[in-house]
């Protein structure tokens, strides 16, 4: 039996359209490090509802694969990991909006 | 240029009003994001990886400094202080706010802009030739049929919720700037043998998952049949394009599932119905058009200005060179603004790159601009004794670049850095080719090439038509760089051919400079470009270039 790859859920919001992560006390965060890892398949599916319900603050939600890191979930796949940063040609979006990511 | 109407105001006007409206709905949680999404991409609004990005057309690619200098004010106002101009000559702003959206399409309207039919299963932006009313090969200026088509299609309701979304290009000279045949269709501008001037129409051309190109239908359609021929082809692709499967929707499989015969027979049956309806409103509209299209009035003086700049700096002549391109009367130059510095993003302008642009075509340009699917901007009407002191503003502003035609002139799309749908990044791509034959000075050695790449099979970037095409793909969650050699976007259209396996984000630069190399090996002399070789020597070369010590890589 396959074991569940760990995920969050992330969205983008729906006023600034830039990607946010679902954390545990159900916040939206732009870090993805303050994510909450989920590690348990109907809790994910939990939480994607509640992110769904979520009409007039996020977009699109869905469940990315994740693993856990020094600071806190990581991304897996590289999609992911560059909506974390931002475009590569400039220092806008997350670079630009935060200190560190 | 053409300027809108009372009429073309007032509806553009209403659907902002209609916009805002439905804005204001969304956010006080009336509409749901499932019926706001149609809404939005109605008025060219998408939802990117990092931001909505609004998608504006500029009709067949023809732009005047008021409105070039209003994307300028709009892009420091609610963007960024830039813009993306992409290969279907449309205008992307990567990071508006959705709130801000409606005040947007209020600036755009203000000077008969608009981002109408830029999204959806419509006739999409109609695409003309970037030489247009300017080039010395042109037989008549294709915009005032292509502001004809605009005018048609927008709004059609018939033609509102086709199978899939239809592109039409067209040219009005024989040597094809405009990809015609890699369209929905494609208008091609040809003389027949009494001298008249028609079109060859192509239909079924098109890039994406399954590239073909276009077959002709119809090798001389006389000029005044544009419309009724246009519709026909519309309202037969209407009946039988595919709405049960999306990838199979567009009209180069309904060609190719139908039989070129069968489908050249079906238009001409519908358009012998149609075309008695035509009662001749539709070329009293279009003389009216052509009046807006009138050229300017050319100046008559000397041009040794530019003779002798040409003679004393090889700065300046490496820029004639390659960035000016024949107009029709021979005083004049058509001049490309290289929107390609090395290691700049393909495409993209700044609030004072556009701000200079549309002083510069008031100086020296007749007050004319074009964008070109090549995501480079034109001035097409340039005094040659004007060109140096237009190159050396321009060169003020990294707006000089002397590589139009040439390696680094790379069109990208932007890829997983901004668009939802890529599978891997193509502008770093673009920067690092153009970055790293720059320092090997290999550029103007190379000479002539089309480099083109795309994020995904959706093929925004042209790639199939490069000379050399990059494509990014998610292999087993990595970049990966598929190329094809071979392509050919012009009047002689090849899709390329897949060189092998791909290659990894690090790797394909230095693919792509061991495919150079082989080709500057081979070639027969400087003037044998890439492409002409490549049809004389094919693939083998190439392939030996890229994969013959095969223990240096891994095949992905
Ligand atoms: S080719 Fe793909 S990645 Fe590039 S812009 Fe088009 S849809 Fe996006």
């Amino acid at each position: 039996m396959s074991r569940f790859t760990p995920k969050v859920v992330t969205a983008n919001r729906l006023i600034e359209g830039d990607a946010v992560y679902l954390c545990a006390d159900d916040r939206w965060s732009v870090h993805h490090h303050e994510a909450e890892l989920i590690e348990d398949e109907a809790h994910a599916q939990m939480r994607l509802l509640h992110a769904n319900a979520q009409r007039g603050v996020v977009v699109g939600a869905y469940l990315a694969d994740a693993r856990p890191g020094p600071n806190g979930p990581e991304p897996v796949h590289f999609r992911e990991r560059f909506r974390t940063v931002g475009p590569s040609n400039y220092p806008h979006g997350k670079q630009a909006d935060q200190a560190h990511v | 240029m053409y300027d809108y109407t009372d009429f073309d105001e007032a509806f553009v006007r209403s659907r902002v009003a209609q916009f805002r409206g439905q804005v204001e709905r969304r956010l006080d949680g009336s509409l749901t994001e499932d019926e706001f999404r149609p809404l939005r991409l109605m008025n060219g609004l998408y939802l990117q990886l990092h931001a909505y990005m609004l998608r504006v057309a500029i009709p067949y690619g023809t732009i005047n400094p008021r409105q070039m200098r209003q994307l300028a004010m709009i892009a420091d106002r609610w963007d960024k202080g830039y813009g993306h101009f992409t290969t279907r000559q449309n205008i992307q702003f990567n990071w508006p706010k959705l709130p801000d959206v409606p005040d947007i399409l209020g600036a755009l309207a203000d000077v008969g802009m608009h981002a109408i039919q830029t999204s959806g299963n419509c006739v999409r932006n109609v695409t003309a030739d970037h030489f247009a009313g300017a080039a010395a090969d042109e037989i008549e200026d294709p915009r005032p049929y292509a502001e004809l088509l605009r005018q048609w299609s927008t709004d059609h309701p018939e033609f509102q919720f086709l199978p899939r979304k239809f592109k039409i290009a067209i040219t009005g000279a024989p040597n094809d700037r405009a990809v015609t045949r890699a369209h929905d269709i494609g208008l091609r501008m040809v003389r027949n043998d009494r001298g008249e001037a028609g079109f060859e129409v192509i239909v079924g051309g098109g890039l994406g998952r399954t590239p073909m190109i276009g077959t002709t239908v119809r090798d001389f359609l006389p000029v005044a049949d544009l419309l009724p021929y246009v519709e026909a082809v519309l309202s037969v692709y209407n009946t039988l394009g595919r709405r049960d499967n999306k990838y199979k929707a567009r009209i180069k499989i309904t060609v190719h599932e139908t039989g070129a015969d069968e489908i050249a027979r079906m238009i001409e049956a519908r358009f012998a119905e149609l075309r008695p309806l035509f009662g001749g409103a539709d070329q009293a509209l279009l003389a009216e058009i052509r009046q807006a299209f009138a050229p300017p009035a050319f100046r008559n003086a000397p041009v040794d200005a530019h003779e002798a700049a040409r003679a004393a700096d090889p700065v300046y002549r490496a820029w004639a060179d390659t960035n000016l391109a024949p107009h029709r009367n021979d005083q004049y130059a058509i001049v490309t603004i290289s929107l390609k510095a090395h290691g700049a993003t393909p495409g993209d302008a700044t609030s004072d790159q556009m701000r200079l642009i549309a002083d510069l075509a008031e100086t020296f340009g007749h007050s004319e601009i074009r964008i070109s699917h090549e995501q480079n901007v034109i001035l097409p009407h340039v005094h040659k004794s004007d060109l140096p002191a237009l190159h050396a503003a321009l060169s003020g502003a990294r707006l000089g670049t002397a590589n139009v035609g040439l390696i680094s002139d790379i069109i990208a799309c932007p890829g997983m850095d901004y668009c939802a749908l890529a599978t891997a990044r193509s502008i770093p791509v673009a920067q690092e080719i153009a970055t790293h034959f720059e320092a090997l000075k290999l550029e103007h050695d190379i000479g002539p090439l089309k480099i083109k790449i795309s994020g995904c099979i959706n093929a925004c970037g042209h790639h199939h038509v490069g000379h050399i095409g990059i494509l990014g793909l998610d292999r087993a969650g990595v970049e990966n760089y598929q190329i094809t050699l071979g392509g050919d976007g012009s009047e002689d259209a090849a899709i390329g051919e897949k060189t092998g396996p791909g290659f990894a984000y690090d790797e394909i630069v230095p693919a792509i400079e061991r495919i150079l190399r082989a080709y500057l090996d081979l070639r027969e002399g400087p003037g044998e470009t890439f492409l002409m070789a490549w049809r004389r020597v094919g693939m083998a070369p190439f392939k030996a270039a890229l994969y013959g010590e095969a223990s240096n890589r891994h095949a992905a």
